[in-house]
């Protein structure tokens, strides 16, 4: 749904830093998503490049890391994988648990050719 | 343009007063997106074959332009003590019926103004404009969210009186406006009987976030399919302490209960 105006602001977001660094392109751009961030990767990939035309992101390549989504109930501290924003403990039925990642929704770096 | 949704960037909402013709009030401040996103920027596409590469480390979060800016929003509000509500449905919920029959029982109690989100017409605003409070209207285009830079700029246009309740009506859209961050007090989802009980399940991004779940419609449950407790069991689920009430705006039965919390919240700032 989103991913057309969250492809916008990373272009944003990666053109204003590229400028700072004086770069003449940028050749790939590196971002963390959590699996409960919200976001569809592969909208993002395929909105991406329609987003990127005329910045200095242009053909960027883009390359998305997927971090699993992980809990950690507040009752008995078992850990445990999760694919939801709220869910049951499984060894004690708590449902006081809380999402300590997954919900990341990062720009890690980005790899520029220098300016003339 | 994005093919799978059509959604652009906030560049191209517009802000509107009731009744006024599309391409007033184009208001670009603050921000570098203009008209058509055309950048300006001369590119050249000249690849030498030697260029050196650098990695430059960012770690920055992608939705921290709306986040400062939405903190910006709830600098305003805290400022002049005004209560922001966000409220978020699917299309069609009754958002704007619910704000219809609320307002007018807000009267002598405490002022309300609105900021209504649709992609197009002014017919929302409208409709809140005959209760004679005052109101903008945000055209998102082909947004499907409202945005805090679209908030930040309504803002301007609507300047709202000092301990007021604020209502923001968001697009109709139970995906993205999850996401953003508008610099509101609490975030209230509207559902109506005709969606499914199910539904806190499949969006259970905007239940999590939802402070305050409004079951709209209840006039038609003898109708419908629909298990009132089952849903409510669903949302709590999802968001373990949200407030929840059953209502009908048509009948205007469970509205009490609606207004007298609404009327404590005002009280309590
Ligand atoms: N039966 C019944 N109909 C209702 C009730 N509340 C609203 N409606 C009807 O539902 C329809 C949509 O209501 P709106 O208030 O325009 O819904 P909305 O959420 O503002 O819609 P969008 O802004 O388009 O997303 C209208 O035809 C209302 O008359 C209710 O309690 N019972
Ligand atoms: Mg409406
Ligand atoms: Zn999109
Ligand atoms: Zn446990
Ligand atoms: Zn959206």
């Amino acid at each position: 749904m989103h991913e057309m105006s969250i492809a916008l602001s990373i272009v944003d977001a990666v053109d204003a830093q590229a400028r700072v660094e004086g770069a003449g392109r940028i050749s790939r751009v590196e971002l963390v998503i959590g699996r409960l961030a919200g976001i569809e990767p592969e909208s993002l990939r395929f909105c991406f490049p329609a987003a990127a035309t005329g910045t200095l992101a242009e053909g960027a390549e883009l390359d998305i890391e997927e971090i699993a989504a992980v809990a950690v109930c507040g009752a008995c501290g078992f850990r445990f994988s999760v694919t939801f924003p709220v869910a049951e403990c499984p060894e004690c039925r708590s449902l006081r648990i809380s999402v300590v990642s997954g919900e990341e929704f990062v720009i890690r770096s980005i790899t520029i050719e220098e300016g003339d | 343009m994005c093919d799978t949704c059509g959604c652009g960037s906030d560049a191209d909402a517009v802000i509107r007063r009731p009744g006024q013709g599309s391409g007033h009030h184009h208001d670009h401040d603050g921000h570098d997106h203009h008209h058509g996103h055309d950048h300006d920027r001369g590119h050249d596409h000249d690849h030498h074959h030697e260029r050196r590469e650098r990695k430059i480390g960012m770690e920055q979060d992608v939705l921290q332009q709306n986040n400062l800016l939405a903190e910006r929003n709830r600098g305003y509000f805290e400022a002049k003590n005004i209560v922001a509500l966000n409220f978020l449905s699917s299309p069609g919920s009754g958002k704007t019926s619910l704000l219809e029959k609320t307002i007018p029982q807000c009267k002598g109690k405490f002022s309300v103004a609105v900021i209504e989100g649709d992609q197009q017409t002014t017919n929302d605003a409208d409709r809140i404009h005959a209760l004679g409070v005052p109101v903008v209207q945000v055209n998102t285009g082909t947004g499907c969210h409202l945005d805090a830079l679209m908030i930040n700029r309504a803002l301007k246009e609507l300047a709202p009186e000092a301990n007021s309740l604020l209502c923001i009506e968001n697009v109709g859209n139970l995906v993205c406006p999850a996401l953003f961050d508008l610099g509101e007090a609490m975030k209230v989802v509207v559902i109506s009987v005709t969606e499914g009980d199910d539904k806190p399940l499949k969006y259970p991004y905007m239940f999590h976030e939802a402070d305050v779940c409004i079951l709209n419609k209840i006039d038609l449950l003898p109708y419908v399919e629909f298990d009132a407790a089952v849903c409510r069991e669903n949302a709590m689920r999802v968001s373990h302490d949200i407030e929840w009430f059953d209502l009908s705006v048509r009948t205007g039965e469970g509205l009490d209960a609606w207004l007298a919390w609404l009327e404590r919240k005002m009280a309590k700032r």
